[in-house]
């Protein structure tokens, strides 16, 4: 293999960051369609209901959700029609405290952490969560998310509704 | 005692505001209710064998759900009898004897106080047999436990009554493997706890605040869920209890094993007929995965709903604590328990595509209901008989009736003001 195409396959630590940080951005407008195509064909969008199962398909999660249910999930969130989600909270999140837990040819895996507020009706809320991200370069040289699990940090404990993405 | 005259607040077709809103009413609940009848605690399958543990709620007051060495259900208060401290704050798991963390006094899966550490500090007349871990009577039916503060109320199978039979007919999901927990989605609203009770048997928000659900449905499946349009009803089972059918033909999942498998299903037959399954066990399991097509609710904290057990702790009297327990199918095929945990994130949970629209919904209401002053919640829709399903003599309306709502109020009038 060459080297110059080494070059472009791997995928740095700021590429993945700045990736995230795009797709932080986007769920925040709640801009839920180009959010649609930031994703591989198998991806999987995953918010659990336990810190570290063996099995995020055995048990019991808050999301697990392929691209069908990616894609229904963001129509209703923009239908107008939902009443958690009409009017939506607003939220504003940072991801921070990147580590690289694993990197290959044409994928990176990080963990990170999230801290999210949100707001609606007088409540202010805090969301803070563990992330892990599997990213992927498609052939077209573009990021794409392979895996993203929100553990959040009170994850087997009591929610309130929650009326957008995390 | 209170200077509220309960009996007032509750008329045949209305409740007075003040039932979601008034802290010394809710105080009076807790002890007219919920210390005083059969509340839910958790399911056999949460304690499936000798030493296993939940940790639940009797009302306000922690317990401790345990299976004891001869295997008996025993629901302990959660207070060491030393100076108080909770005995255990693990959600469930196994334990042969509870250590309390703060001086080290332990007990038995049973209550008994085990060991008492430095024992001869204490006078000689010190008997360990007066400190046992408080035990409440606990009675069970169809794999549901129940415990109550009260050892004079009648009998869990009398309480229940007629509700016996509609439980007997939700567990049949279990497509004769028996009924397992699988995992609980929690989540808390900003509302009275009787808001979330009124509305498992409330069929009318179900088009309108579940649009967006109903819209991610296959066409098939959306015809399915058009709970209005069905012939379904609902009925008054007694002492608070009721129930909705909402798809008449997912009462009873043993019948009609022959019909076709709805498209939805298709993968799953098919992964259970390459799993060597026969014929007609991927019938049972196909059509038990879906759900009963009924809520039954039991008066005062948990329901039998179509797939999944919604139980409701009241927090305070503007917090109220929901929990979604998914259910499977005990020793059944795995693929189908994975389908069950599917379908149950689809709708349920904090994210699902119908929980945060009930929440927000229910929100709605505690908010609205402190505009005004002397103003009433209205409970008065639907007051004809549907012909021949109700069981005869049983108070019953059109699926759309608030008959349910109607039934847990009198129950709540009856027991407030007894
Ligand atoms: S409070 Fe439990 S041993 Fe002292
Ligand atoms: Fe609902």
């Amino acid at each position: 293999m060459s080297e110059a195409l080494e070059m472009t396959a791997t995928i740095t630590l700021a590429e993945a960051t700045q990736f995230i940080w795009a797709e932080a951005d986007l769920l925040d407008r709640l801009d839920y369609k180009p959010w649609l195509k930031l994703w591989t064909e198998g991806g999987k969008y995953i918010i659990p209901t336990e810190r570290d199962p063996a099995d995020y398909a055995e048990v019991l999660n808050i999301v697990y959700d392929n691209k069908v249910m990616r894609e229904a999930r963001a129509k209703r969130l923009l239908s107008g029609f939902s009443m958690s989600s009409a009017p939506p909270a607003r939220t504003v999140r940072t991801v921070s405290r990147f580590v690289v837990t694993a990197s290959g040819y044409d994928f990176i895996e990080l963990r990170a952490a999230q801290m999210l507020a949100e707001y609606k009706y007088g409540h202010m809320r805090f969301l803070p969560a563990d992330m892990r991200y599997r990213i992927v370069r498609a052939p077209d040289g573009a990021l794409l998310l392979d895996e993203k699990i929100v553990t959040l940090i009170n994850a087997e404990d009591y929610q309130f509704g929650i009326g957008y993405l995390l | 005692m209170s200077d509220h005259d309960y009996a007032t607040l509750v008329r045949e077709d209305r409740v007075h505001t003040s039932l979601y809103r008034d802290g010394t009413i809710f105080d009076e609940e807790m002890d007219r209710i919920f210390k005083n009848t059969w509340v839910w605690v958790a399911h056999e399958s949460d304690v499936p064998v000798k030493n296993s543990f939940k940790t639940s709620w009797v009302g306000r007051e922690p317990v401790i759900v345990t299976r004891d060495r001869e295997m008996k259900v025993n629901v302990l208060l959660n207070r060491c009898r030393h100076r108080a401290a909770s005995v255990c704050e693990k959600k469930k798991g196994k334990a042969s004897v509870f250590v309390c963390p703060y001086h080290g006094w332990s007990y038995d899966p049973d209550g008994t106080l085990r060991k008492v550490p430095h024992a001869a500090g204490y006078p000689e007349d010190f008997d360990k047999s007066e400190f046992p871990l408080i035990s409440l009577r606990v009675e069970t039916y169809q794999g549901m436990i129940f415990a109550t503060f009260n050892n004079d109320i009648e009998p869990l199978v009398d309480y229940l009554g007629p509700a016996r039979k509609w439980m007997d007919l939700f567990m049949k999901q279990g497509a004769g493997y028996g009924v397992k927990t699988l995992g609980e989605h929690k989540f808390r609203f900003p509302g009275n706890w009787k808001i979330q009770l009124e509305n498992t048997t409330d069929a009318y928000h179900f088009p309108i605040v579940h649009k967006t659900f109903l819209d991610s449905l296959d066409a098939e499946t959306e015809n399915v869920f058009d709970v209005l349009g069905q012939g379904g009803w609902v009925e008054d089972l007694g002492n608070g209890h009721s129930v909705m059918v909402m798809i008449p033909d997912l009462i009873d999942l043993e019948d009609n094993l022959d019909a076709p498998i709805p498209d939805r299903f298709a993968e799953l037959a098919q992964e259970l007929r390459d799993e060597g399954h026969d014929d007609a066990t991927v019938r049972k399991v196909v059509r038990a995965v879906g759900g009963s097509g009924f809520n039954l609710n039991l008066f005062p904290n948990v329901a039998c709903s179509m797939a999944f057990f919604r139980v409701l702790r009241p927090v305070t009297v503007e917090e109220t604590e929901i929990m979604h327990v998914a259910i499977g199918m005990d020793g059944g095929p795995a693929a189908g328990n994975r389908e069950r945990l599917r379908l149950h994130e689809h709708f349920q949970g904090p994210m699902g595509f119908g929980t945060p629209d009930d929440a927000e919904g229910w929100e709605r209401v505690q908010r609205g209901a402190h505009a005004g002053e002397d103003l009433w919640i209205m409970l008065n829709r639907g007051v004809d008989a549907p012909a021949g399903v109700a069981e005869p003599g049983h108070n019953a309306g059109d699926v759309s009736a608030e008959t349910g709502m109607r039934a847990a109020y009198q129950q709540w009038k009856r027991m407030m003001t007894a």
